[in-house]
């Protein structure tokens, strides 16, 4: 049966079949949530629809490193579940929160919908790359599945990966399979302090470029203590990870002093400040997300003069925290590569576009695909431009 | 197999189209109309089905491919894309009344950065020539199709290929950053780039796996990632199929990640010791396990992998100590499809299931090989659970093809039924097509094609493909 949560009038339907019934019987734009923690893009106005309802892990095969789990589910138990066999999510989602200042619960869905990934994306992949298969809502109110629950499936087109990151405006997820890897027996960090940004990035690509396999590569202009400090994080078994460490000691004491910190709580808290961009939680202003080649990001950091940055994924990921109602695509110009607004008011995000805007042949696929998903155009209608 | 039926108008139009191609392209030779010629395109692997194209048409600028698509948007002409022809699954079988469209010409490398880890090249480059260009500097390109030494990038993107590395890199999808496409009314598109992750919605996850349907690739932005420092495979054998399914498992869970899990059975090793003489074990299962790294890292992973054989009784465990021993390990391997290839004509499936199925489905292939009367040998990437069952046939005999066929479909639908897929590298083409009911709805199917429309809305790409005839025939029609 489908409860309706009455203060806001949100639908909460629980099971997939309502879910189809609901989205089939909406008569206007529907918002479509999660855990509502990750609420960026251009507002949406349309009544709430919400997954909260629809959870539970479906299959979990710890040997064959698959999971099968309802988008309903909140992150947290599916984290939980998976590290009660030592594995986890590989793609280290963020948590929005701090930074957004949203409260409730991230949920697996809103995970898969917006492609989220962290730090060790620049080493394993994106969220993108551990989804096996997805079963979604269109804005017909079909039941539509694509991909499964093995590691390899080349069957028919790939709808999962166009389902990663398009923000619930193709359709609405209702379960994902996703492949999961063990959590590795040890961990280091190797820190080097007081560098510039282009040598910081310089030395990040000499740890990148090596075979010595490194999970995270992050700068922080200003760090916890105020001083620039760059990161390289190494994951495995502990008699490689210390090999490793050395190995990587030597790279990049060319490039300044280095220290190394293995104590498990220690780095798990720096890479989560890395991860969640906790240098920004507590500062106003606007938060840009860039992604573009990793070699370029000094030079444009500087064009944008930001009031705060941190580079991750070796440069190829720019976080820049800009003063209110900052155009920073007008401000950069061109370069090789897209920014999202991430953070801002909800005038600025109606004044300037949060997704990049694509040039007209890429806008006019896109439009068509909107178009054949959501012909009525009521699934978070105008979230991605 | 049955194709759509070629339209009379078209091929009475020959003339006239093949003499616009020839206007918009620079090289002489690059419109092939001649029907002598026009034969060494008629198959690519999948070499049981046959059609000469109208004409083919080999292009040397992203220009030209997109004047030749406009010219067959305007008239009408169905373009089937071709790479290197190496596929399995039939994806460049031409079509009687349209043209091929190959890549091979464009085979240039047009940047290397490896400071930003990318390499951009043409489409028609071959897979391991992508590696050859940047292997000094110590980089590799991962995916690596078996096929790898003949076969393009641009069939790689059609197909997502795999390879036997994938278990540790990723298959295709997850090394490609970017392309360069032509869609069917000849417009020129940019997905992705050298850089990270889309910044709308991700076409570039949608085209690539798309079997030549949405667009034709004609250069790719690939990943290019450090050389490992070494690697060494390590031997096991066991007196089942379980307990080596049961060994990959442990192993999986254990938090190695091995570059690759290679698994054969019986029949699968007789035939190639008979060939190869590899020094293989009398055993039911064989595992080859290659992990990599330093030396010191190599050891600790192949120790960790042997305290985990042990438990489950291996009949036998060999161990590479150095680049000999190695070679002489995967030798077999290598040779497997060459083996069965010497006892008969085979046929080679790739569906894909869970792990912990393994079992129970080479008991069920074990069982249905008797009732078929045909022999089947496996030899698969058993890390990710993609099959690769060769059934053995003759072609010469009346019936049996038929029959080969028919057991490979039984094969495939197993595979669906225990929670799998029909092809987990090869592709669907024109082999799994009618198939494709098993695994997918309708409403699934339709969502499918209703992409294909928007990229091309008069299915002139690559038709009679991945979808069944009948579920596209109004399509097709209109």
């Amino acid at each position: 049966m489908q409860r309706e949560v009455t203060a806001s009038k949100a639908l909460c339907p629980a099971s997939e079949a309502e879910l189809a019934e609901a989205i089939a019987s909406a008569e206007g734009p529907l918002r479509i949530l999660g855990g509502g923690t990750r609420a960026y893009g251009r507002p949406v106005e349309g009544r709430p629809l919400t997954t909260a309802a629809l959870t539970g892990i479906t299959l979990y095969e710890p040997g064959a490193l698959t999971l099968v789990v309802r988008a309903g589910t909140p992150l947290a138990d599916v984290e939980a579940a998976l590290a009660e066999h030592g594995q986890r999510l590989p793609f280290e989602p963020m948590d929005m929160r701090g930074l957004l200042g949203t409260e409730g619960a991230p949920t697996i869905g809103g995970v898969a919908a917006a492609n989220v990934s962290g730090p060790r994306r620049v080493q394993v992949g994106a969220c993108r790359d551990y989804m096996l298969g997805v079963r979604l809502i269109d804005g017909r109110g079909e039941i539509i599945k694509s991909g499964g629950r093995v590691m390899k499936n080349v069957t028919g087109y790939d709808l999962v990966k166009l389902m990663a990151g398009s923000h619930g405006t193709l359709g609405v997820l209702t379960e994902i399979s996703f492949k999961v890897l063990p959590e590795p027996e040890a961990r280091a960090v190797l820190l080097v302090e007081g560098l510039d940004d282009a040598t910081a990035q310089r030395a990040m690509t000499a740890a990148l470029n090596s075979p010595f396999e490194v999970s995270g590569a992050a700068h922080a202009p200003r760090g916890v203590d105020g001083a620039p400090v760059t990161m390289i994080r190494i994951e495995g078994f502990a008699g490689s990870v210390r090999y490793r460490t050395e190995r990587l000691k030597e790279i990049l004491s060319r490039f300044g002093e280095v220290a190394v910190e293995t104590d498990p709580e220690r780095t798990a808290a720096g890479w989560r400040w890395v991860r969640d961009v906790e240098a920004f939680h507590d500062r106003p202003g606007d938060v840009w997300r860039l992604s573009l080649k990793p070699s370029e990001a000094p030079e444009v950091a500087a064009r944008a003069e930001p009031e705060g940055a941190l580079y991750d994924w070796g440069g190829g990921r720019l976080w820049l925290l800009m003063p209110e109602g900052t155009d920073l695509r007008a401000r950069l110009g061109p370069f090789s590569g897209h920014a999202t607004l991430i953070r801002a008011s909800e005038p600025t995000r109606r004044a300037i576009a949060s997704f990049p805007p694509q040039p007209a042949p890429v806008a006019a696929l896109e439009a068509g695909i909107r178009r054949q998903f959501d012909p009525r155009g009521i699934l978070n209608p105008g979230l991605m431009g | 197999m049955e194709m759509p039926r070629p339209d009379p108008r078209r091929l009475e139009a020959k003339a006239r189209i093949v003499a616009r191609l020839r206007e918009v392209v620079s090289r002489e030779d690059a419109v092939i109309d001649e029907e002598h010629e026009t034969r060494a395109y008629e198959c690519d692997a999948l070499t049981a089905y046959r059609c000469p194209p109208m004409a083919v048409v080999l292009p040397s600028s992203t220009e030209e491919v997109s004047a030749v698509l406009k010219i067959c948007h305007e008239e009408g002409v169905p373009v089937v894309p071709r790479g290197s022809g190496t596929s399995l699954a039939g994806g460049a079988l031409p079509v009687a009344d349209g043209i091929i469209l190959g890549v091979s010409r464009l085979n240039r490398v047009l940047e290397i950065d490896t400071d930003n880890r990318f390499i951009r090249v043409e489409s028609g480059r071959t897979n391991l020539s992508v590696t050859g260009a940047v292997e000094e500097e110590g980089f590799f390109y991962a995916p690596d199709p078996s096929s790898q030494l003949a076969c393009a990038i641009a069939g790689n993107i059609a197909m997502n290929s795999g390879g036997a590395h994938c278990l540790k890199y990723g298959v295709t999808t997850n090394n490609l950053m970017g392309v360069k496409m032509v869609l069917m009314d000849g417009t020129i598109v940019e997905l992705g780039g050298p850089y990270l992750d889309a910044g709308g919605l991700d076409l570039l996850g949608l085209v690539c796996g798309s079997e030549g349907q949405l667009g034709v690739v004609t250069e790719a932005v690939l990943r290019i990632l450090p050389k490992p420092e070494g690697a060494r495979p390590i031997l096991m054998g066991f007196d089942s199929n379980e307990v080596a399914g049961a060994c990959v498992s442990d192993i999986i869970r254990a938090g190695i990640l091995p570059v690759a899990i290679e698994f054969m059975d019986r029949p699968c090793i007789e035939a190639t010791e008979a060939f190869a003489h590899a020094g293989y074990p009398d055993c039911e299962a064989l595992l080859i396990v290659e992990v990599e790294g330093s030396d010191a890292e190599i050891d600790e992973q192949l120790n960790l992998i042997k305290q985990i054989a042990r438990r489950h009784n291996p009949v036998a465990l060999r161990e590479a100590k150095d680049a000999d021993e190695a070679a002489r390990i995967w030798a077999g391997r290598k040779a497997a499809f060459g083996a069965m290839g010497q006892i008969n004509d085979y046929m080679c499936l790739d569906g894909t299931i869970p792990v912990s199925e393994l079992p129970f489905v080479l008991r069920r292939i074990g069982e249905m090989s008797k009732e078929f009367g045909l022999e089947v040998g496996n030899v698969f990437h058993a890390g990710d659970g993609n099959m690769h069952p060769l059934i053995l046939y003759d072609a010469n005999k009346p019936g049996d093809l038929e029959r080969a066929e028919a057991f490979g479909a039984e094969i495939l639908k197993l595979c669906v039924e225990v929670g799998g897929c029909l092809t987990g590298e090869h592709g669907v083409g024109v082999e799994k097509r009618d198939l494709m009911g098993v695994q997918f709805s309708r409403a699934d199917l339709e969502a499918q094609m209703r992409l294909k429309d928007v990229f091309d809305p008069a299915w002139l790409l690559n038709p009679g493909k991945v979808f069944p005839l009948d579920v596209t025939e109004a399509r097709r029609a209109a």
